[in-house]
């Protein structure tokens, strides 16, 4: 793990990058990068999240600024600028139901080509997909969702990486943190080594790449 | 009463101790303010918490304590939080015992439609799908018509969330349930006579001896 500044952090994403984000309805998004994101411009992003969150808020800060040519999210409902830039064809929009977007990124960072889920059998969501039958049941064949950058944002960090979240800004931070090639981390608070416990630590040093200094 | 209490307040006494609840944004959020005397339930918020309490007092909220619509909420003594993966997992796994959900459509079968219009309103299916496919129990609360039209329909017309049928339809007007999967009137609301209920709903209703009005 090295500690990196917000605009060290951002410079390393290029134009075009795929980016897992955390967060839900902006709840546990990593807001500095996101704002660094929009300062430096970059462009053509793909960006897959739970939901685009709404105008000024988390990702949809990237909505605004125009940066997201692609999402692949479960809700965009709350985000009229998606639904504007999606109905202009300046957004191409992949809906996933949620549980299956978070079992395909859990996948990506688990050594697994997909999962098989039965939700969306039967639905407009089974479109293009192979369906199998296995032990009397169907499911869709989902494959594995992987990102050049998961942008993650945590409780606390410690100097080592460890991480730990907070009540309902966990979501899907500590499983996009396993499905990307680089994981960047900004934390509310960066303390010493030992004062997370190990069995309050959600996120293990070593799947963390650069934390993002805060100050 | 209002509608909307009427259908909250009938769905509430659904619940039993001890049962894992996700409740939708609308009026199932609303189940929650009609438990009855004497049960706990433990309502999920499927973006990771189970023990999810009412909404905090002014200048109480945290911005960390969120329900799925992103709003405010408190957590009770015993919550416990988890990631998105668990989440599902509790839901598209069969540990929740009942999700209450909105709809646009239910047809003769159970079959629902709760989210997306073509060509006018896709706001994305977020979780529906799994917890219609998923939890245990699956209870549809809703007006009974929309502008007049009726809402339980022969088929739907609109995408379906899943292939799996609900298992009972709690709206102003009527419970329905889907023995056999048929659609079938199981009560009448407050005042409510079996011919407003069948001038109100498409599908043919399948009609037991006695059809009692709701218990509120």
């Amino acid at each position: 793990m090295k500690t990196v500044c917000v605009e060290d952090a951002v410079a390393m994403i290029p134009d075009g990058a795929t980016l897992m984000i955390g967060g839900f309805m902006a709840v546990g998004s990593p807001e500095r990068v996101i704002d660094e994101l929009v300062r430096q411009g970059k462009r053509n992003l793909t960006v897959i999240a739970n939901d685009n969150a709404m105008p000024g808020r988390g990702i949809g800060k990237l909505v605004d600024a125009g940066l997201v040519s692609r999402t692949v999210a479960s809700h965009i409902g709350l985000n009229p600028e998606t639904q504007r830039q999606m109905i202009a064809k300046k957004m191409e929009v992949d809906l996933v139901p949620q549980g299956t977007l978070i079992e395909r990124i859990r996948a990506g960072g688990y050594g697994l080509g997909g999962v098989l889920t039965p939700t969306g059998v039967g639905t407009v969501v089974e479109e293009g997909k192979q369906r199998v039958e296995l032990n009397g049941k169907n499911y869709l064949v989902e494959p594995a969702l992987r990102a050049d950058f998961a942008l993650v944002h945590a409780f606390l960090a410690d100097y080592l990486g460890n991480l730990s979240y907070a009540l309902t800004a966990r979501n899907f931070n500590p499983v996009m943190a396993m499905a990307a090639d680089t994981t960047i981390v900004t934390a509310d608070n960066i303390v010493p080594v030992g004062l997370i416990s190990p069995d309050h630590v959600v996120t293990p040093a070593p799947l963390v790449d650069y934390l993002v200094t805060n100050g | 009463m209002d509608a909307q209490s009427i259908i909250a307040k009938r769905i509430a006494n659904e619940l039993r101790s001890g049962m894992l609840v996700n409740l939708g944004i609308g009026i199932p959020t609303m189940v929650a303010n009609f438990v009855p005397a004497g049960i706990t339930v433990f309502f999920q918020s499927e973006n990771g918490l189970i023990g999810t309490g009412p909404i905090p007092e002014e200048g109480m909220a945290h911005p960390t304590l969120t329900d799925a619509g992103g709003r405010p909420v408190t957590a009770l003594p015993g919550a416990c939080t988890f990631d998105s993966a668990m989440s599902f997992g509790l839901i598209r796994g069969g540990h929740v015992d009942m999700t209450v959900l909105g709809a646009l459509q239910v047809d003769a079968h159970g079959l629902l439609a709760n989210w997306m219009i073509p060509g006018k309103m896709v706001p994305g299916m977020g979780g529906a799908m799994d917890l219609v496919t998923g939890a245990k129990r699956v209870v549809v609360a809703m007006q009974h018509t929309a502008k007049g039209k009726p809402k339980i329909v022969n088929k739907c017309t609109l995408p379906l969330t899943s292939a799996r049928p609900v298992d009972l339809v709690v709206s102003e007007l009527a419970v329905i349930g889907f023995p056999e999967g048929r659609a079938t009137l199981l009560e009448r609301g407050p005042g409510v006579t079996v011919e407003q209920i069948v001038a109100g709903t498409e599908a043919k209703l399948a009609m037991p001896d006695q059809i009692p009005e709701m218990r509120l």
